[in-house]
C-alpha cells in the first residue's frame, strides 16, 4: 500500500514538475473532456429517472402549467384514506412478522461457518425468495390455499375444515398478508445477517470472562447492539410492501384495497373519470411515505456501521 | 468463523430451521403437487407435464413464447444499458471525478426508494412519446428497467471495483502507451470482469421477474404472458413457475459462485 501510495504521488509530481506554463487550459481542458463523459448517462437519468420522477410527483399538484394543491384534497377521500390505512397495516404487520422470524433465523445461523452448506443454501435461497414476489408468488399461493389448492383441500378432506368458511378471503387484503411474509422473511435474513455477523466473539468473551452469563450477554451487550439494525431492517420490510404491487395485482382479482392498485385503478380508468390527477396524487402520497421511511432507515443505517466495520 | 459461544443450542437451531424451513416448503410443495393433480378426480397424474409442450397447447404456449422472447430481448438490451452506459460512467468517476463519488452514489441508489408503480405514473407520458418516435416494441421497456436494477448493477460493478487498484492499472496502461479505449477494453474491464458478469446477471433475473412497468405500460412479457396463461390454464402457469423459480435458484448459484461479490454487504 504504502509504495503504490509513493508511485502514484511520484507520477503526481512529475506531472506538475512536466508542463509548468500550460498547466492551466490543459487542466481546464481535461477536466471539460472528463465532464463530457458524464453526458450519456447524465441524459439518460435526466429522461428516465429524474423526468418520470418529477411527471409522477407533479401531476398531481401541477395543472395546466401552475401549481394547484386543490388536488391534494383526494387524498383526504375516504376511500383513498381507507387504501393508505390498509397498505400501512398491512406493511407494518408483514414487516414486524417478517421482521421477527429472519431474526429468528439469523439467531439459528450464528456460528456457523459462513461458507458452509447451510448458509450458502440458506443465502442462495433468501436471495430467490425475496425476489419471489409477484405473479408467481401469487400462484403458488393460489395452487396452496386457493379455493381449490392443495392445502384447502387437504384440510377440508382430513380435518373436515373449510378455511374459507367466512368466505375466500384469499382474495381479498388478508390473502396478501402470508404471500407478502413469503418475501419479507427472506428480505430480513439478507439486510440482518451482515448486523448479526458483526456481534464480535470478543464480546462474549469479555462478558464470560467477566462472569456474565448467555442470558447477561443478550440482554445487556447483544440486543442493545441489534436493536438500531433490526429496526432498520424492519423499516426497509415497510417500504418494501409499501411499494409492491405484483403480487397484489395477481391475488387481488377486484377492488383496489391498497394504494398500488388504487394507483393502477386512477392510471386505467383517469380518461374516463375525468380524475386525470388521482394517480399523481396518491403517487406524491406514496413517494411521501416512502421516502420518509427511508430517510429514517438511512439515518439509523449510518448510526449502525459504527459496529460492523 | 470460530464458535464464539453466543451461538444457539443444537436444539434451538433444529427447532428454528424446521419450523421456517417447513412453513417455507409448504407453498412450493403444494405448487408441485397442484401440478400432478387431476383435476377431476383428485387422483394423481402426469398428464399436466407431459401435455405442457403438446401442440394442442398452442394457445397457452404462444402467448408464453412471444413473452419469454420478449423478455430475453429486453435483458440483453438492459445489460447493454448497463455494461454501456453505467460501467464507463463508474469507471470514468473512480478515476477522474471522485468528488462525484458520493453524489453519483445517491443518485444509482436513489430506484431503490422510488416504488416501480410511482415510476410507471411518470413513464407513462414519456412512452407516449417514445410510441410515436421509436414503436411500441417490448425492447423499448428497457430504458426503464435499466433505471429499476441499477441500484443492484453498481453495488457489484462497485464491490469490484473496491477490490482493485483502478488508478495504478490506468496509469500503468497510459504510460504503456495505450489509448483510452485500449485500457478501457483491454485493461480495466477484464479486471471487473467478475463485477460486470454479476451485474449483468442480476439484471437478467430482475428483468425476467418484472410485471409492474409492463403490465401498466401494455407491453407483453414473460410475466404479464404468465398471467394471462393463469387465466386459461392454472396448471400451466403453476409448472411455469416452479420452472421459473428453479431457473432463478440456479442463476443465483451461479452469481454466488462468482466470487465475493455480494449484495449482502450493503443492503
Amino acid at each position: 500500500m504504502s509504495a503504490l501510495a509513493e508511485a502514484n504521488s511520484l507520477t503526481v509530481g512529475a506531472g506538475v514538475g512536466h508542463d509548468v506554463s500550460p498547466r492551466t487550459p490543459r487542466l481546464w481542458a481535461r477536466l471539460d473532456l472528463a465532464w463530457l463523459g458524464l453526458l450519456p448517462f447524465g441524459l439518460y437519468l435526466l429522461f428516465f429517472l429524474a423526468l418520470p420522477t418529477v411527471l409522477a410527483v407533479g401531476s398531481g399538484i401541477v395543472v395546466d402549467g401552475h401549481v394547484d394543491l386543490s388536488n391534494l384534497a383526494s387524498l383526504a377521500d375516504p376511500v383513498i384514506m381507507a387504501t393508505f390505512w390498509n397498505s400501512t397495516w398491512l406493511s407494518l404487520l408483514t414487516a414486524v412478522v417478517g421482521a421477527v422470524l429472519g431474526a429468528a433465523v439469523c439467531y439459528a445461523m450464528l456460528g456457523l461457518p459462513e461458507t458452509g452448506t447451510i448458509r450458502s443454501a440458506v443465502d442462495a435461497a433468501a436471495g430467490v425468495l425475496a425476489q419471489f414476489g409477484g405473479v408467481m408468488l401469487a400462484f403458488a399461493f393460489i395452487a396452496t390455499i386457493g379455493v381449490h389448492g392443495v392445502l384447502t383441500q387437504g384440510v377440508a378432506h382430513y380435518l373436515g375444515i373449510d378455511i374459507f368458511a367466512n368466505g375466500a378471503w384469499i382474495y381479498d387484503l388478508p390473502g396478501l398478508i402470508l404471500p407478502y411474509l413469503y418475501f419479507q422473511v427472506p428480505l430480513m435474513v439478507i439486510t440482518f445477517s451482515p448486523a448479526m455477523a458483526a456481534l464480535k466473539p470478543q464480546w462474549a468473551e469479555a462478558n464470560l470472562t467477566l462472569g456474565g452469563t448467555r442470558r447477561g450477554f443478550w440482554l445487556h451487550i447483544g440486543l442493545p447492539v441489534l436493536a438500531p439494525s433490526f429496526l432498520a431492517s424492519l423499516l426497509l420490510l415497510f417500504a418494501n410492501a409499501f411499494s409492491s404491487y405484483a403480487t397484489a395485482a395477481a391475488l387481488a382479482s377486484q377492488g383496489s384495497q391498497i394504494v398500488t392498485l388504487q394507483i393502477r385503478t386512477a392510471l386505467t380508468s383517469e380518461t374516463l373519470l375525468g380524475r386525470q390527477n388521482l394517480a399523481g396524487v396518491l403517487a406524491l402520497g406514496m413517494v411521501v411515505v416512502v421516502s420518509l421511511v427511508m430517510w429514517a432507515y438511512a439515518a439509523i443505517q449510518r448510526r449502525t456501521a459504527r459496529w460492523q466495520s | 468463523m470460530k464458535a464464539i459461544g453466543i451461538e444457539p443450542s443444537r436444539g434451538a437451531r433444529w427447532l428454528i430451521g424446521s419450523v421456517i424451513g417447513i412453513l417455507f416448503a409448504i407453498p412450493l410443495l403444494s405448487t408441485v403437487m397442484y401440478t400432478f393433480r387431476d383435476g377431476d378426480s383428485g387422483g394423481l397424474t402426469v398428464a399436466h407435464w407431459a401435455g405442457l409442450f403438446d401442440s394442442n397447447n398452442q394457445h397457452v404456449l404462444k402467448p408464453l413464447w412471444i413473452g419469454l422472447t420478449n423478455s430475453l430481448i429486453l435483458a440483453v438490451v438492459t445489460v447493454g444499458i448497463v455494461l454501456v452506459l453505467l460501467a464507463p460512467t463508474m469507471i470514468l468517476i473512480n478515476l477522474r471525478l471522485p468528488q462525484l463519488r458520493r453524489a453519483f452514489e445517491f443518485l444509482v441508489l436513489l430506484p431503490i426508494s422510488i416504488p416501480a408503480i410511482v415510476l410507471v405514473v411518470g413513464l407513462s407520458p414519456i412512452y407516449q412519446v417514445i410510441g410515436h418516435t421509436l414503436g411500441t416494441g417490448a425492447w423499448t421497456l428497457a430504458f426503464a428497467y435499466g433505471i429499476t436494477v441499477l441500484p443492484f448493477a453498481f453495488r457489484s460493478i462497485q464491490a469490484s471495483i473496491d477490490a482493485i487498484d483502478l488508478t495504478t492499472l490506468a496509469e500503468a496502461s497510459r504510460a504503456s502507451g495505450a489509448g483510452w479505449l485500449a485500457t478501457l477494453v483491454l485493461v480495466l474491464v477484464p479486471n471487473l470482469r467478475a463485477g460486470l458478469l454479476a451485474a449483468s446477471l442480476i439484471s437478467t433475473a430482475a428483468v425476467l421477474g418484472e410485471f409492474t412497468i409492463a403490465s401498466l405500460l401494455n407491453r407483453q412479457v414473460l410475466q404479464t404472458s404468465l398471467f394471462v396463461v393463469a387465466k386459461m390454464d392454472g396448471y400451466a402457469s403453476s409448472m411455469f413457475t416452479l420452472l421459473a423459480l428453479a431457473l432463478a435458484f440456479g442463476l443465483l448459484i451461479v452469481i454466488g459462485r462468482l466470487g465475493r461479490i455480494s449484495l449482502r454487504k450493503e443492503a
